[in-house]
């Protein structure tokens, strides 16, 4: 359970929010704790949150090795928002 | 050696063929990380490790070491008028001294999953006749989150809103297991997530004061086998220290703000792990300042006496005494969709793991 999944910022919001894109979903998570994120960062994103900034190569092998673990669609899963 | 689940069999080779040349002499080398331990039972890493290895698992699920009598006091909550218990998903299944949340909720009471603790907030904003309590449960990498949310929470002026404080930190629950004779570790594969948060720094005891080295890795099968090769070459030279084969994700300092925040509203005290008994220093309180968001103030609740399941070894699983298949419930009275112990519920525990991608004890 303290998997962090890797995300794209792509544009910042009100109250230290910002809409990101996680294996194609958007979901809007806090930045609170990565206040240096800019947009088009990737991030490492944990229950709503962006806990650390990575860079894009170290991202996109992360994806494609939490698909081959089975664990992303777990995460993925909980990521969904209700009722869709 | 069966390498086709490697991205790339040739360096899986290599890595492992350079492990088999530097071990020399025997070591228990223990992962404490539930993604690790995932994905050394899925890729056979155990089976292509020189004798000179054992690989051990450890503590690394949150959920699996959470105290019968934590989440007894969580159920507690649950059955107090007009609470919502809101929590992540993995908790709802751990069975109790006598209950589950999962069942607690079958039977009525209003018991919410959410992914973040921000839903919570959310879910508070929304019913303000109702008081909602967040189970908090995680290490480093998700105490952050919930030390913002109950900061937000005084921004966005939400009163019924409160957290049930039973995270844990990691370092010093690795003291505990290199104090423990039983067990003698001799190396430590270390959490990558976990550490992209506190660094390296809060690690360096175990080399300095006990000799004892480990490697920060990430959660390839690769990147488990060179946190392996790295911690045998450790050994191999007579050297303990604090390596990191994780770079990119893990800056040495970590991540200070997400520690600052962590500081500023919980501080540390004594906490009950599954299997190994208080640890000093590893659980965390909410300090003064942020009482009012404290669930055992807000919700005062006096949980059952508790107890242990008979049978259920995860104690010795957590403690890396015991292999999950040595357990006589495992895979009989104990599976993943009946599961007995947290270690079988979750999906990062060590049972879980063994039972989904190893036939031990699946057939009789
Ligand atoms: S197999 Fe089940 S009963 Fe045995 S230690 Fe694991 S969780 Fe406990």
């Amino acid at each position: 359970m303290c998997l962090a999944i890797p995300a794209r910022v792509i544009s910042l919001e009100d109250q230290n929010m910002a809409e990101v894109d996680i294996m194609g979903v958007s979901r809007h998570v806090s930045l609170d704790l990565v206040p240096e994120a800019h947009e088009d960062d990737y991030v490492l994103v944990h229950a709503g949150f962006a806990i650390q900034v990575v860079d894009e190569q170290y991202a996109e092998e992360t994806l494609e090795l939490l698909k081959e673990l089975d664990i992303a669609d777990i995460e993925l899963e909980a990521l969904e928002p209700e009722g869709t | 050696m069966d390498l086709d689940g490697f991205r790339d069999p040739g360096v899986a080779r290599s890595v492992i063929q350079a492990i088999h040349d530097t071990a020399t002499s025997p070591v228990k080398l223990m992962e404490v990380c539930g993604t690790h331990t995932v994905a050394i039972a899925k890729h056979g890493l155990r089976e292509v490790m020189p004798e000179t290895i054992t690989l051990l698992s450890g503590p690394g699920c949150p959920v699996c070491v959470t105290s019968n009598s934590d989440i007894d006091t969580a159920i507690e909550f649950g059955k107090q008028p007009d609470v919502i218990v809101t929590t992540f998903g993995d908790m709802m299944k751990v069975p109790g001294s006598y209950s589950s949340l999962s069942q607690e909720k079958a039977d009525g009471r209003d018991i919410r999953v959410v992914y973040s603790p921000l839903d919570a907030l959310d879910i508070a904003e929304k019913n303000a006749e109702a008081h909602v309590v967040f189970i908090g449960v995680g290490f480093e990498t998700t105490v952050p989150v919930i030390a913002s949310a109950i900061q937000q929470a005084g921004r966005r002026g939400i009163e019924n809103f409160s957290v049930f404080s039973a995270h844990k930190t990691v370092p010093e629950a690795l003291r505990a297991l290199v104090d423990d004779p039983d067990v003698a570790v001799g190396g430590f594969i270390l959490p990558g997530h976990v550490s992209t948060i506190i660094g390296l720094e809060p690690y360096r005891f175990l080399a300095e004061e006990y000799g004892v080295p480990s490697v920060i890795t990430g959660f390839e099968p690769v990147d488990v086998l060179q946190g392996v090769y790295m911690l045998a070459k450790q050994v191999a030279e007579g050297r303990a220290e604090v390596e990191v084969a994780y770079t990119r994700a893990v800056p040495p300092e970590g991540n200070p703000a997400a520690v600052a925040k962590m500081n500023e509203v919980f501080e540390p005290c004594n906490a009950e792990w599954r299997g190994i008994g208080v640890i000093p220093g590893t659980g965390l309180s909410i300090r003064e300042e942020y009482a009012r968001y404290d669930a055992l103030v807000r919700v005062p609740v006096t949980p059952p006496e508790p107890k242990e399941v008979k049978g259920c070894q995860c104690g010795e699983v957590l403690r890396g005494v015991t292999l999950p298949f040595e357990c006589k419930l495992f895979g009989r009275a104990c599976t993943p969709e009946h599961p007995v112990g947290p270690c079988m519920v979750s999906s990062e525990g060590s049972c879980a793991a063994y039972y989904r991608y190893t036939d031990y004890g699946k057939s009789p």
